[in-house]
């Protein structure tokens, strides 16, 4: 057929095969292009025939590597190449003329294409037509290369194939991924109304072709949109079922006796997508962030479960007999294919909310697999139990295997150790570090090239995050620089030469063992470097042991210099200058020396070098003034652990990344806390003295985006005096503060803190927490009786008027909230900040949500960090008008003591209002349509608190209610209008009319009209409550803030800034005070 | 999305058939079958059928001195790709009789349509032998 008539094409495969070197071949391909190009350049004389050989000829060039520029044209053509359907005898020769033109199109062009554009008729005309060759080819061809232009254009009709009855299955499969590829494109084209329905008959599908496309589309479909499709989940398992017991399986379709294993796997990963969608819906997040988020949504119970009992019954049923029924057999495939489905329906055990039993029994399947002799099962072994770590709570079980992951990483197979090197980072904790980074150390100096720079990262990362001492820490980073020198990157060094910096107890510690390594024979510059820094700095505090002197430590150094490049010189130089001002009292000898080095680099070529020696020169024959200068170099202000981001960055495969990211996010790091009660120790004063200037430091941590700011507000508390006056030792201070810097961990989006600068000069240049970038507030001696600090109603009122500000603060925990709303939605932001030195544990928070708002909570972490803080987003939908109020039953365990406490959130009515501005013309016409009851409500009410029109005008203002000025020809009544957004209800316009009595300020009639009788109700009612209620009268507004403070709402006006808000709220202006 | 790729690579690292399930620039193609056929043709027998490379995963087997890569996602079944491929090998086996190396370079486009009726925009649409091969076998009846 095709080919083997076209033997111009066997003889330019056979030519090409024959060429001796990549010289010759390209010639041949060279002299091919050549011909092919000017044949068809004469299009005129060429046969369909011709074409199609040419073509072909093409894709082989393309295949080889070598760019075809040209012919795609002729490519796209032969796809419309006439056909004549009708005579049979026609279709071999012209039909597979299409084909080649279908089959060479997929795989020369992309979606953007513009001749792409130009077949989509052909094409449509294809799909719809009768003939199911063309119809196969077309769909095919959209399935793979079809772009949104498709999607829009063909989605209806590939769904008519898909359903269609008299549609033969081998045309239906197609179609479903054909239909996959346009749903990708535009997720529109497939949400419409029923189709979960067909989805769900599809699945009844006995050809199983049919069924596996399907079963894929659906996949993709539960990922967008699981609801929808939650009547799926039941026929899912049913075809699992079906499957795993092997009833009703054509023979064609058992592969080695297995029926269809990749069918078992598709339906197991559709039931997982399930059961995971619900997350990722809900915060649309990337399956890897969701899968680091499963743990903790378990231990909040919010972890989506099977509910019917049926469904879920069978599907533990089939699980199990998965689970229990795969045994080892000789044959290679069938082995394979019943370990494919085991380790899927492993996967899908985690992700389900399984049984402990079950779970330990993956556990141990797990443990027995890394211990099996063939390789594969021992790879997925670990890499499914490192994914079993990201899940669940399994990190006691996995340690018992730690000895036999130890050996994996020994492993001859490298694919096998980067598993190994994966599990060890993703399971090591405190208790367990010392034993594996020292195996890693260890394994390190064998270790391959390709994996030594992985290694070591990782290897300092975690000494960093889990060193049970300081010390321990700096031997490891030195024996790593001993190790594998070329391997460890810069921040590696420098991160070690901050700990040092930042923590004096280690300081003679570092340069002992800096000086150790100097005696090595051949040592590797970075060891040169992070030695002489660390000599230079602190060889002063070894003065009285043996070999230390400043000669003796200057020599050792010195040796050194003949071997290292220029750009150690210049640190070099740094420490002859330091231990030359060390020197006391001066040793002329060694003055000299040292001199002579300086004026020798004074000519060097290096500038760096060049203008050091002039420098040092320059400074060290001015005595006293050196002192000055070359002090020791100041603490370093504490930031994300460069190595934690890096590894971030690095290309590292997602698993790994993710792992990265987990410890990231869900622990602290370790090797901080240390540090922390180094200085905390260190330092002469009590706790409660330090926390006093923590404060302005601290929001230092917000987040790079508002650097500006941060130093500015920093500035301003250093102009205050308040850092220079209360706290003898700010450095240490502001470590303190910036160590909690990486916790802080996504930091805030710009436009939260702009309006910060107002607000502490608002209030005079006294610093005050920027309680919506970080919620960390000073520390109180440890009290066991857990009393809120501030009032928990004040604190919620002022947050009904704010997006931002603190909802809850106690001697433990600050709770900070911060807002966005876009009409009925929300997402808030909890900030969790510990307030102590002692993690928090058992911390839960459970959203108790009125009947009227959907609102899903993610990850809450079961423990937070000493000063650590977390954020947790909080996603809340408006289904309809309502004043009730959402509570956020909060509790934690600090010490002995467990707190609750239950929390009205900020989730009110007005939240949902946007302003909106009506004429006299919109106005009028539309309150008379709005006739009477239920529609618009009159109301009087008496007793109210006296307020001027004024400040009324200003409460509905910051309401986001519109006062429409002039509508009403009485001056002593207010007209205002919003609009209401909810999920079940249009957008729908609000009107008010407050009439009030100047003579008694303390009545009013109130008139609330809008198109929905609960909404007019509810809104009265809201008025009602904040005219009457409130406890604290809101500011008069502040000038609105430039119209960039709030982006994310810009129709809202800015009534309340945060400083008159600030100063109501007494915790506020307590730490202010302070 | 499953599969991204599929390479066909003899011993000498000579590439004899490739197909793609997302676009890729020439270059990346080249520097991609590079990297990856220089990593899996150094492995030996004892090692496993997995290497990880970049953002991807390759799941080889080797047939004689063929080596069918298949790069797919990382959170895809790896041995059910292996079970896909020897599905593959067994499918143009049963097409061709005892399939080598000659009848993949010589018969492409038969290749080509194989894989067209197994695998659709990285997913696997068919694992029917007889499903995958009647359409060929048809039209090599009417020729």
């Amino acid at each position: 057929m095709a080919l083997s008539g076209m033997r111009g094409l066997s003889v330019f495969i056979s030519d090409i095969r024959n060429c001796q070197n990549k010289e010759q071949e390209r010639l041949r391909v060279d002299k091919e292009l050549g011909n092919v190009r000017t044949r068809f350049k004469n299009e005129k004389g060429l046969t369909p025939y011709e074409k199609k050989k040419y073509v072909w000829k093409m894709l082989y060039i393309y295949m080889l590597g070598y760019d075809v520029d040209f012919g795609h044209m002729e490519a796209v053509s032969l796809i419309s190449a006439p056909k004549y359907p009708e005579k049979q005898v026609a279709l071999q020769s012209i039909g597979t003329t299409n084909m080649v033109g279908y089959i060479v199109t997929s795989s020369l062009l992309n979606e953007n294409h513009d001749f792409l554009r130009l077949a989509i008729n052909t094409v449509r005309n294809d799909i719809i037509g009768r003939n199911e060759t063309f119809q196969c080819l077309a769909l095919t061809m959209v399935g793979n290369i079809g772009g949104r232009e498709f999607a829009e254009s063909l989605a209806p009709d590939v769904q008519k194939l898909l359903i269609s009855s008299s549609c033969r299955p081998l045309v239906r499969k197609k179609a479903a991924l054909c239909l996959l590829r346009l749903f990708r494109k535009n997720p529109d084209v497939v949400n419409v109304d029923g189709w979960s329905d067909r989805m769900a008959q599809l699945l009844d599908e006995r050809d199983l072709g049919v069924l596996t496309s399907s079963m894929s589309l659906l996949v993709a479909l539960v990922s967008n949109n699981h609801e929808a499709y939650w009547s799926c989940l039941p026929k899912c398992v049913k075809t699992l079922e079906r499957l795993a017991r092997n009833q009703d399986i054509p023979q064609e379709y058992t592969y080695y006796g297995i029926p269809s294993p990749w069918l078992q796997v598709s339906v197991c990963v559709c039931v997982c997508n399930f059961l995971l969608s619900v997350i990722s819906h809900t915060f649309r997040k990337r399956k890897n962030e969701i899968l680091r988020e499963v743990k903790t949504m378990r231990a909040l119970q919010y972890f989506p479960t099977v509910e019917d009992p049926n469904t879920r019954r069978s599907l533990f049923e089939v699980l199990q007999r998965i689970l229990m029924g795969t045994d080892v057999v000789k044959n290679v495939n069938k082995n394979n294919a019943s370990h494919a489905v085991l380790f899927e329906a492993l996967a899908l055990v985690m992700h389900l909310d399984a049984e402990n039993e079950m779970m330990s029994q993956c556990v141990a399947l797990l443990g027995k697999f890394i211990a099996v002799r063939e390789p594969n099962i021992r790879y997925l072994g670990l890499e499914n139990m490192t994914r079993m770590l990201m899940v669940t709570d399994v990190h006691d079980i996995i340690k018992r295997h730690q000895a036999q992951i130890i050996t994996s990483l020994k492993d001859p197979d490298i694919s096998i150790r980067r598993r190994a090197l994966d599990l060890l980072y993703g399971m090591c904790d405190v208790s367990n570090a010392k034993d594996i980074v020292e195996e890693l150390l260890q394994y390190l100096s064998t270790a391959d090239f390709a994996m030594r720079e992985e290694l070591s990262l990782k290897a300092a990362i975690l000494a960093e995050k889990f060193a049970p001492d300081l010390s321990w820490y700096v031997d490891v980073i030195l024996q790593l620089i001993d190790k594998a020198g070329d391997f460890v990157s810069d921040d590696i060094w420098f991160r070690v030469v901050q700990f040092v910096t930042n923590n004096e107890d280690l300081q003679p510690y570092a340069a002992a063992k800096a000086r150790e390594y100097l005696d090595k024979p051949a040592i590797h510059e970075t060891m040169v470097k992070v030695s002489a820094y660390l000599l230079g700095e602190y060889s002063h505090l070894l003065a009285r042991r043996p070999g230390c002197s400043p000669k003796e430590i200057f020599s050792a150094i010195h040796e050194k210099l003949p071997t290292v490049s220029t750009t150690t010189i210049p640190i070099l130089l740094s420490t002859y200058a330091k231990i030359l001002m060390h020197t006391q009292p001066p040793d002329p000898e060694l003055q000299k020396h040292v001199w002579a080095i300086f004026s020798k680099y004074e000519s060097c070529i290096d500038v760096e070098i060049q203008q050091r020696a002039i420098e040092y020169f320059a400074l060290s024959s001015k005595g006293a003034a050196l002192m000055d200068i070359l002090a020791e170099m100041p603490k370093f202000p504490e930031r994300q652990s460069a190595l934690i981001k890096k590894a971030e960055v690095a290309e590292v495969d997602t698993a790994e990344q993710s792992a990265i990211k987990l410890r990231a996010q869900q622990h602290m790091t370790n090797a901080l806390v240390v540090t922390d009660q180094h200085s905390s120790n260190g330092t002469p004063q009590s706790v409660g003295q330090l926390s006093l200037v923590k404060i302005p430091s601290i929001s230092g941590d917000v987040g790079s985006s508002c650097q500006e700011h941060t130093s500015a507000d920093q500035e301003l508390s250093q102009a205050n005096g308040t850092l220079a006056t209360v706290d003898p030792q700010p450095p240490s201070a502001d470590l303190l503060g910036d160590l909690l810097g990486p916790l802080a961990i996504e930091g805030l989006p710009g436009a939260a803190v702009l309006s910060e600068p107002n607000a502490v000069s608002g209030l005079e240049g006294v610093p005050i927490p920027a309680d919506d970038a970080a919620a960390i507030v000073p520390v109180e001696k440890d009290t066991n009786s857990v009393q809120p600090i501030g009032n928990i109603n004040e604190r919620f009122y002022a947050l009904c008027l704010k997006d931002s500000g603190v909802l809850y603060e106690d001697p433990n925990i600050q709770i900070g909230i911060k807002a966005e709303w876009r009409a009925q939605h929300g997402r808030l932001v909890l900030f969790l900040g510990n307030k102590n030195t002692f993690p928090l544990l058992s911390v839960q928070a459970l959203i108790l949500p009125p009947v009227h708002l959907k609102i899903e909570l993610s990850l809450v972490p079961e423990t937070i960090p000493p000063r650590a803080q977390v954020q947790c987003p909080l996603e809340v939908m408006n289904l309809h008008p309502s004043r009730d109020v959402a509570v956020l039953d909060f509790s934690y365990k600090c010490g002995t003591s467990m707190a609750n406490v239950k929390l009205r959130l900020p989730a009110v009515l007005n939240k949902f209002l946007q302003p909106i501005t009506v004429s006299a013309e919109e106005f009028f016409p539309q309150w008379r349509s709005l006739s009477g009851p239920p529609l618009k409500l009159q109301e009087v009410v008496r007793g109210v608190r006296p307020l001027s029109l004024i400040d009324m005008a200003n409460i509905f203002t910051s309401f986001q209610l519109t006062v429409c000025q002039g509508l009403d020809p009485n001056p002593n009544n207010l007209i205002a209008s919003t609009t209401f957004y909810s999920e079940t209800i249009r957008p729908m316009l609000c009107l008010i009319r407050i009439e009030t009595d100047p003579t008694d300020r303390t009545q009013l009639r109130i008139t609330v009209a809008s198109g929905d009788p609960t909404l007019t109700f509810e809104l009265m009612e809201f008025i009602k409550e904040q005219l009457a209620g409130i406890p604290t009268a809101p500011r008069p507004p502040a000038p609105p803030a430039a119209p960039g403070a709030q982006p994310t709402n810009p129709a809202a006006p800015v009534a309340q800034p945060t400083n008159p808000a600030a100063l109501t709220d007494p915790g506020d202006l307590l730490a202010g005070l302070l | 999305m499953g599969i991204r790729f599929i390479l066909m690579v003899n011993k000498q690292g000579q590439t004899r058939l490739a197909q793609y399930y997302e676009w890729l620039t020439l270059e990346e193609r080249r520097a991609l079958e590079g990297e990856i056929v220089r990593k899996c043709l150094a492995r030996n027998d004892q090692q496993c059928s997995f290497v990880e490379h970049r953002n991807y995963k390759i799941v080889y087997r080797r047939y004689a001195s063929l080596f069918f890569l298949v790069g797919v996602d990382n959170d895809e079944n790896e041995l059910a790709i292996l079970e896909f491929i020897h599905l593959l090998v067994e499918t143009m086996d049963r097409h061709f009789g005892n399939v080598c190396e000659l009848d993949i370079m010589f018969h492409l486009e038969k290749a080509h349509f194989m894989l067209e009726e197994m695998v659709m925009n990285g997913c696997i649409v068919e694992t029917s032998k007889c499903n995958i091969l009647s359409p060929i076998q048809l039209m090599d009846k009417t020729s």
